[in-house]
């Protein structure tokens, strides 16, 4: 099996039953494992809802390290739409070409510099710089904040399997909490400052509800980006051939970072809470119990994929959830896709071959499962592309 | 060649000349409100919905299955609902107009 194969754990489960029963922290989760089911379950907030007790949505569930609600997230439609219609623009900024150039460069820089020193550590030295000077960009803050960010390291909030880490989580409250405040003392340009001047349904947004926001995306865009980053470099020291046909058909760079997100699945999991007794594909569900919706599983449906579990650069048809779906999906979306997107073609113009020297997998492990998501460490060997 | 009319919710309407490509890749490239074309044309993300006439959705073509199965979940979607990247610029659809649906 070559470093970059992601094999799909789901399989099975998805054909025979299409849920996959785990505890977590002694609470047991429903997985939906089927497209179908997935995609009509994210679309039902009436009866699988997102605004629970704060932290249970999440699996693993943080109910046990924090009370803040993560807004837009742990709210339902409608008061969801609001939120939602606030902060959109805001999250669409990466468009503006302005951005697109900040990031380009940022990009081409890092880069450059692994080119120089060959031998990189890609998930520490590459993947983390690059996600967090990046972040500096959504959220309209200066370079040297991303500073702070690198050096917490990839492991800050990261939930490993079940563990999960009260004290880490508490170093991005107490950031968070400090930014909030240095805003209402001197407003800025930054999302702080806009989300903390704004309103939602006629009163101002509360610095709890700020607070909400700022720790999700950080949160939510830390390790998926870091993943989607790492496993393109795996992806491409295993396969040359894909970086020389972006070269040749840079036209494909969309379809290829729609693809390696399908098949990478950052994000494995998403849960709701259930309203009321009811079914999913012939299994019943008790009100007040979990189930979750599984991108990761959704998007190797054999039923809906051809060749799911191949990258196919150009997959022209690809109806994947790996940003989720409807109400919730995912609002960071378009960042990290500009940031997918120019990284693929920094690439294809830039690296002639990608060596690996030594990985170690980073396994999602629930015992009833085992997934790979990413790496803790890719090391490798870049060599520039011979002009 | 083909004309493509898209007439946006605030009804302003914006003709367009295409050649090949699709019709939402048209009109991103010219900025029509509302059409946003997210995923870039592959068909996961429902921001390039618009609604057609009948006769224009005779002429387009009916959606896929896997369209038809994204806009089942779309609560603004009806019959003569098509994510306008999955029709393809080409004659046979000259004069068509797409009424944006957000
Ligand atoms: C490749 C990278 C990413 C992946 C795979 C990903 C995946 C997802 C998924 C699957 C959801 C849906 C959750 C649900 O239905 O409950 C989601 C929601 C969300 N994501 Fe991302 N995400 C990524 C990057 C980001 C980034 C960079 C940010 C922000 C900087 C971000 C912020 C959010 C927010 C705010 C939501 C909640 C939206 C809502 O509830 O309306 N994500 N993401
Ligand atoms: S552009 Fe994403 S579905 Fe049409």
């Amino acid at each position: 099996m070559k470093t970059s194969t992601f094999p799909d754990p789901f399989e099975t489960a998805r054909k025979e039953d299409g849920v996959l029963e785990i505890d977590d922290q002694n609470d047991k989760v429903t997985m939906l494992l089927r497209h179908k089911d997935v995609r009509k379950t994210a679309h039902n907030y009436k009866s699988f809802t997102s605004e629970t007790q704060p932290g249970r949505i999440v699996v693993p569930s943080e109910v046990s390290i924090r009370d803040t609600r993560q807004i837009p997230f742990e709210v339902d439609p409608p008061k969801h739409g609001a939120y939602r219609a606030l902060i959109e623009p805001w999250f669409r900024r990466p468009l503006d070409p302005e951005n697109q150039a900040k990031l380009t460069a940022q990009i081409e820089s890092i880069v450059a510099d692994a080119l120089c020193k060959q031998t990189v550590e890609i998930v520490e030295d590459f993947a983390l710089p690059l996600q967090s000077k990046a972040l500096t960009l959504l959220l309209n803050t200066p370079l040297e904040e991303s500073e702070t960010w690198i050096s917490w390291g990839t492991h800050v909030f990261r939930s490993e399997g079940e563990a999960l880490d009260g004290d880490k989580a508490n170093v991005l409250y107490d950031y968070i909490e400090a930014q909030l405040d240095r805003t209402i003392a001197q407003p800025g340009e930054d999302l702080y400052s806009v989300l903390l001047n704004s309103e939602v349904e006629g009163k101002k947004l509360t610095k709890e509800e700020a607070k909400g926001v700022m720790v999700l995306t950080f949160a939510g865009g830390r390790d998926t980006v870091i993943n989607a980053v790492t496993n393109a470099i795996a992806y491409f020291a295993d396969h040359p051939e894909g970086l020389a046909r972006l070269r040749q058909e840079p036209e494909l760079i969309g379809n290829a970072v729609e693809e390696m997100i399908r098949y990478f699945s950052p994000l494995t999991q998403m849960g709701r809470e259930v309203t009321e007794d009811t079914q999913v594909c012939e299994h019943a569900i008790k009100a007040k119990s979990r189930v979750s919706l599984c991108w990761a599983s959704a998007n190797r449906d054999e039923g809906i994929f051809e060749n799911a579990n191949e990258i196919v650069l150009d997959r022209k048809v690809n109806p994947h959830v790996g940003f989720g779906f409807s109400h919730h999906n995912c609002l960071g979306a378009t960042h990290a896709r500009q940031i997918m997107r120019i990284l693929l073609s920094t690439l294809s113009h830039q690296i002639g071959k990608i060596e690996i020297l030594s990985s170690e997998d980073n396994i999602e492990d629930w015992k009833k499962y085992r997934r790979k998501v990413g790496y803790h460490q890719l090391t490798v060997k870049l060599s520039p592309l011979n002009k | 060649m083909a004309k493509i009319t898209f007439i946006t919710r605030d009804k302003q309407s914006i003709t367009l000349e295409g050649n090949a490509g699709s019709a939402m890749a048209l009109a991103v490239a010219n900025g029509v409100t509302g059409i946003d074309g997210d995923c870039g044309g592959v068909c996961s993300c429902a921001t390039c919905h618009v609604y057609l006439s009948p006769e224009g959705l005779e002429r387009a073509g009916a959606a896929s299955e896997i369209e038809t199965d994204m806009l089942e979940l779309d609560d603004n979607a009806n019959e003569f609902s098509r994510l306008c990247c999955q029709i393809e610029i080409s004659d046979a659809i000259d004069g068509l107009v797409l009424n944006v649906a957000r």
